[in-house]
């Protein structure tokens, strides 16, 4: 096919490259002015080329499944629903010659050390201050700048651990940072990605071009992390500390504590004692060495930094000025990330370097100067205006020009409080090739590029992340919305050793066993996601039962028969309880079911329950695989109904249900399978054994509590529902008898969905729980489990048999309750005994105040 | 004039805590007119960790942690302080406030670096132009620096009521504008953003004061309370400190503990726990000439 393609094409010009050089405005990455191709480019665009368009459309089709796959995705805030959005990936690289790659390394490591100078003294003894090399202003009016972090001393005076800048390539050709990163340098994670998807899709090209590997940036990065713990020690352990799964690069975090081999934690799985920072995991304390945050450093601490922070760790700056624990960034990091130091930067170079800067930055105006405050009101127009420090402040849209009241208000704001704003010029961005469905054309592009502090100086990512800007417009970088990225190639004057890591990256096991080190959270996050999951098999199985023997034209005969699944319902709080005003009809009957099917606003709908799986999924990701993470996207994907569906009819609900059933049976064999004897899976058990006991013990009350229990077609409900019939009819050749039926489903440890079998489990896991087998006499769970599980061994269904009406009053419905009764204790003394992540709370201590 | 100064602070929980950290700042600091003499902190039960250190305004910090389950704790702080009467400097000679300001707008040397931070909006305190509107009603044109701000004091004084029921200590500024009812906190805060919306320094101050028993009464121990106030930077006398609560320029009676840019950089009592659930705090404060 691409042969055919290609046998169409005049050679002179590459269909590829047809209209490509007709829409180019400024500085272009793949062609010189003379329209000649720039020598990084020609073996690339020669492979694509010979692919032709056919395949090179299938190869972005295999690039998407693989970003769905992989679930790489990005947050955007204030979307609660699809709030993850996939990546944006486009396949075609950014090439950047090893000429030209090492002028860069050697200007960008100039840049990472200037300010970690800077860093280390504003943090320090302020001589740059004092001696008029920093305006004062810039440092003390800052937010940024955490007076409670003055005067530490990290280890090797490394302030700034991991260091990003974004650069743009000015029309002249030379590359600008037009800003830095300092706080936290998120993306090298989703530069990695990038690299992933795009050299699987791209091996030819990949190996031609001799592109400079990755995998030794994130080893220097290991090792630089694991030499700042304080502790001897031949294994230190290193955590990322992450926001939590809101945070729009929650996926990244993921993906780089997977890749570096760190726990994932978030700040209440972190405790200070003796003022050392301490995980805390099922079997106790373990000390952390090093903290790799993705939390703003204000957020760190909400005892000395920021008070409402609900991010931090209580008692983490302390730790951390007492060299207990190393944070990367340093506490206090961010203060270097405010544009207005851009200013400084070759003054500043030169004093402390002594040498001139070698990258410029885009030109910035701080106002906090009156020079400068009197330029920027005089060119509000042509300048790119904004908050000078972290701020609710508002500049100019960079969308388009200011109105003339909006030019009035920041006037005035300016002349108010003027160091809280800085102005920059706007930025022309070079273009780089980006495909568009047929053929590649000019699209706008920002580099953002990673350096880590080593024993030996910064060293350089070889590569980075390319974002490209949405559409031609580039007067400004906007990359918030729609825009894509790409991956950067530097390229080798040698052949590269052929070893590739992402090769193992790709083919990474991702199902983890996880040890008795397992965080507490998510112990109990497991815990609730075995809850969850059976919850969500239980209602779709009485659900599923109430709708197949649901029949609009034989309600009166068939209501009956119903109601104790019905009544189970209504008691699980996911069927509304009829009240004397609303009549019990077909139709709202039917509605009501439908709505406790995909009614996500309803409390204990199985979308609603869904939801929560997802959410759970999100939280476990880095320690579960990626077959669960789909089954529990997907069930959530099937319940939710597109918004312009038509009405639903009871046979798809059905049809939904059956395929949630099978849904939740793949995530049980995987959890299974692929999680065997892990604390994981066992807490995952625990959440589904209780919340089976509990929907089946509610089944049966309910039962015993209607006037038809020994009606077979109520027992033959019963046993659909617990999925037991085909094990009472290899049982029994009979219809359903109530005796038998209560014996096979309470009784009978053979059955796996019988209660005692639940409880048998629960007895198991509680016997190789850590803190059970610490200590010689029962824990309270144990014993509660204990006498529950004797009580019911006890019973003797046959008496159910004797009984002609009145079964709510006996003594096995007396049983259902006392057990119902019972196991929210369990679970409440398996959550005391290990997820007490207590809550932290604020001591204020003012009294009264005159 | 000298003076034991006793603060105690309690706390009980509901449920037992596991681990707390706090941080205090109770210790007097010296200052020109001000010797502590003795200072001593008790804690009860015993913290594992206890840490003194000084912060970035020179205050005296101490960071603890108790990590035994507790039910109630008790911080008592006991010092002795020398307060030696200095005479506030006469509001009439100092210079025109024009030439303070002149002298924190930019350039600003490198010598009022310390004051100059003084000038910048912090977490409470952030100027805003409805405050700079309020404030320069005393800020006549050319009158020394002290005048407008003495005046400034007395404003707060009779348009503020004071009111301890009106605020808590998380109470917005703009709240108290628009109650015009509030305790010291507030119109420290006040006093200060109004000097700041004028571009000059000023910074908070917490202490205490000496309370005197109606006549014939006699002294009631432990009734005392935390005072603050604000201080502002001329720069050729260096800080003065106005109380607006009181009306008054404080003489021998007003006992410095810290300072800072709001309250939040000096606290005097503050903590993080976990477990605990609901938990009551009692505060006593005496202050005993001796």
């Amino acid at each position: 096919m691409s042969d055919l393609l290609k046998s169409n094409r005049p050679t002179a010009e590459p269909w590829l490259l047809e209209q490509y050089r007709q829409s180019i405005k400024g500085y272009d990455e793949l062609l010189s002015p003379d329209g000649t191709m720039r020598p990084q480019y020609t073996g690339l665009i020669g492979d694509l080329t010979r692919l032709g368009r056919f395949d090179l459309k299938h190869r972005y089709d295999v690039a998407r499944r693989i970003v769905h796959e992989q679930g790489i995705t990005y947050n955007v805030y204030g979307d609660n629903r699809g709030m993850e959005r996939p990546w944006q990936l486009d396949s075609v690289p950014f090439m950047i010659s090893s000429e030209e790659w090492r002028g860069m390394e050697t200007a960008l490591i100039q840049r990472a050390t200037l300010i970690n100078q800077i860093l280390g003294d504003c943090y320090g003894q302020q001589e740059l201050i004092r001696s008029g090399w920093l305006p004062p202003a810039l440092v003390f009016a800052q937010p940024d700048f955490l007076r409670p972090c003055h005067g530490v001393h990290p280890p090797h005076d490394t302030f700034l651990h991991l260091y990003a800048a974004d650069l743009a390539r000015s029309p002249d050709g030379r590359w600008w940072v037009i800003s830095d990163r300092t706080q936290i340098p998120t993306g090298a994670g989703y530069a990695l990605a990038n690299r992933l998807v795009t050299s699987r899709v791209l091996p030819e090209s990949f190996r031609d071009c001799q592109v400079q590997r990755l995998a030794g940036f994130f080893r220097e990065l290991q090792t630089s992390l694991a030499q700042l713990a304080s502790r001897r020690t031949d294994n230190p352990r290193v955590v990322l500390l992450t926001p939590g799964p809101y945070n729009e690069t929650y996926f990244e975090q993921g993906y780089l504590a997977r890749y570096l081999g760190y726990s994932m934690v978030e700040g209440q799985d972190l405790t200070v004692r003796d003022n050392r920072v301490f995980l805390k995991t099922l079997s106790g304390l373990e000390p952390v060495d090093v903290i790799l945050r993705r939390v703003d450093d204000d957020f760190c601490d909400p005892l000395e930094l920021r008070s409402d922070s609900m991010l931090g760790v209580p008692g983490l700056a302390e730790a951390f000025r007492a060299g207990n624990v190393a944070v990367a960034n340093s506490l206090g990091s961010g203060l270097l990330q405010s544009p207005a130091f851009m200013a400084f930067l070759p003054g500043l170079c030169r004093h402390v370097l002594g040498e001139d800067l070698k990258m410029p930055s885009v030109a910035t105006w701080w106002c906090g100067q009156k020079k400068a405050e009197d330029y920027v009101l005089q060119n509000m127009d042509r300048l790119f205006i904004k908050p000078a420090f972290r701020s609710h402040l508002k500049g100019t849209n960079p969308e388009r020009g200011m109105t003339d009241s909006e030019r009035a208000e920041l006037r005035r704001r300016i002349a108010i409080q003027p160091h809280l704003f800085v102005a920059q010029e706007r930025v022309q961005l070079s273009t780089a090739p980006v495909w568009n469905g047929e053929r590649l054309e000019p699209s706008p592009v920002t580099l953002r590029v990673y350096l880590v502090a080593t024993e030996s100086g910064y060293k350089v990512m070889p590569g980075g992340l390319v974002r490209v800007a949405s559409g031609l417009e580039r007067r400004f970088v906007t990359m918030q919305k729609g825009g894509s990225s790409k991956d950067a190639w530097v390229l080798s004057e040698q052949p590269v050793d052929g070893v590739s890591l992402l090769h193992t990256v790709g083919q990474e096991v991702e199902l983890r066993r996880v040890g008795n080190n397992l965080p507490s959270r998510l112990a109990d996050n497991f815990f609730w996601l075995g809850r969850y999951c059976e919850r969500a098999d239980s209602s779709a199985r009485l659900l599923r039962s109430a709708l197949n023997r649901f029949n609009p034209e034989s309600t009166g005969s068939t209501l009956p028969v119903l109601m104790p699944v019905l009544n189970t319902l209504i008691e699980q709080g996911q069927l509304q309880a009829p009240t004397s005003e609303t009549k019990l009809t077909a139709e709202a009957l039917e509605a009501d079911l439908l709505a406790a099917i995909f009614d996500a606003k309803r409390p204990g709908s199985l979308r609603g329950i869904a939801d929560h799986l997802q959410r759970l999924a999100t939280m476990l990701r880095d320690r579960t695989s990626n077959d669960v993470w789909r089954v529990l996207s997907e069930l959530d994907d099937r319940l939710t109904l597109p918004t312009t569906a038509p009405v639903v009819l009871a046979g798809d609900a059905i049809g939904v249900l059956n395929q949630t059933v099978l849904g939740l049976a793949a995530f049980n064999g995987l959890a299974r399978e692929n999680m065997t004897k892990a604390q994981g899976w066992r807490f995952i058990d625990i959440g589904l054994r209780i919340e089976r006991a509990i929907y089946l013990c509610t089944l049966l009350r309910n039962v015993l509590q209607s006037d038809d229990a020994d009606n077979p077609s109520v027992l033959e409900a019963v046993l659909e529902v617990a999925d037991s019939t085909i094990t009472y009819r290899s049982r029994y050749n009979l219809l359903p008898h109530i005796a038998a039926v209560f014996d096979l489903l309470i009784l009978d440890d053979t059955n796996p969905r019988s209660l005692i079998f639940q409880l048998s489990q629960l007895q198991k896991h509680f016997d190789r729980l850590p803190f059970e087998q610490q200590s010689a006499q029962l824990s309270p769970g144990e014993r509660l489990l204990l006498e529950c599980s004797t009580r019911v061994r006890l019973m003797d269904p046959a008496q159910l048999a004797e009984l002609e009406s009145d079964w709510g009053e006996g003594e096995v419905a007396q049983l259902l309750t006392d057990v119902l009764e019972v196991l929210p204790r369990i679970s409440e003394a398996i959550a005391v005994s290990y997820f007490a992540h207590s809550r932290i709370a604020r001591a204020g201590g003012v009294g009264r105040r005159s | 004039m000298r003076f034991k100064v006793t603060h105690r602070t309690a706390y009980e929980y509901a449920e037992p805590v596991a681990v707390s950290h706090h941080v205090v700042r109770l210790e007097p600091r010296a200052t020109s007119c001000q010797v502590r003499e003795q200072f001593a902190m008790n804690i009860l039960p015993e913290p594992a960790i206890r840490r003194i250190r000084t912060d970035y305004f020179g205050n005296s910090v101490c960071f603890f942690t108790l990590q035994e389950l507790h039910r109630d704790m008790e911080v008592v702080a006991e010092s002795i302080v020398n307060v030696r009467l200095e005479m506030p400097p006469a509001p009439a000679l100092s210079a025109p406030w024009e030439r303070a300001v002149e002298e924190f707008r930019d350039p600003v040397s490198p010598d009022v670096v310390d004051p100059y931070q003084f000038v910048f909006d912090s977490l409470l305190v952030r100027a805003n132009p409805e405050l700079a509107d309020y404030a320069r009603e005393s800020f006549a044109k050319n009158t020394p620096l002290l005048e407008c701000v003495l005046d400034l004091n007395e404003r707060i004084y009779k348009d503020f009521k004071y009111d301890p029921k009106a605020t808590i200590v998380s109470t917005p500024m703009e709240e108290v504008l628009e109650k015009r009812r509030g305790v010291c906190q507030d119109f420290a805060h006040l006093g200060i953003a109004c000097l700041r919306s004028m571009g000059l320094p000023a910074r908070y101050v917490s202490g205490y004061l000496r309370t005197k028993p109606p006549e014939g009464k006699p002294r009631l121990v432990g009734a005392d309370a935390s005072h603050a106030w604000f201080a502002v930077y001329c720069p050729e006398l260096g800080w003065v400190d106005f109380d607006p609560t009181n009306n008054l320029m404080p003489g021998e009676e007003h006992i410095t503990v810290a300072y800072g840019r709001d309250f939040n950089d000096v606290s005097p009592v503050g903590g993080i726990i976990t477990g605990g659930g609901e938990h009551e705090v009692k505060v006593s404060v005496d202050v005993e000439p001796i």
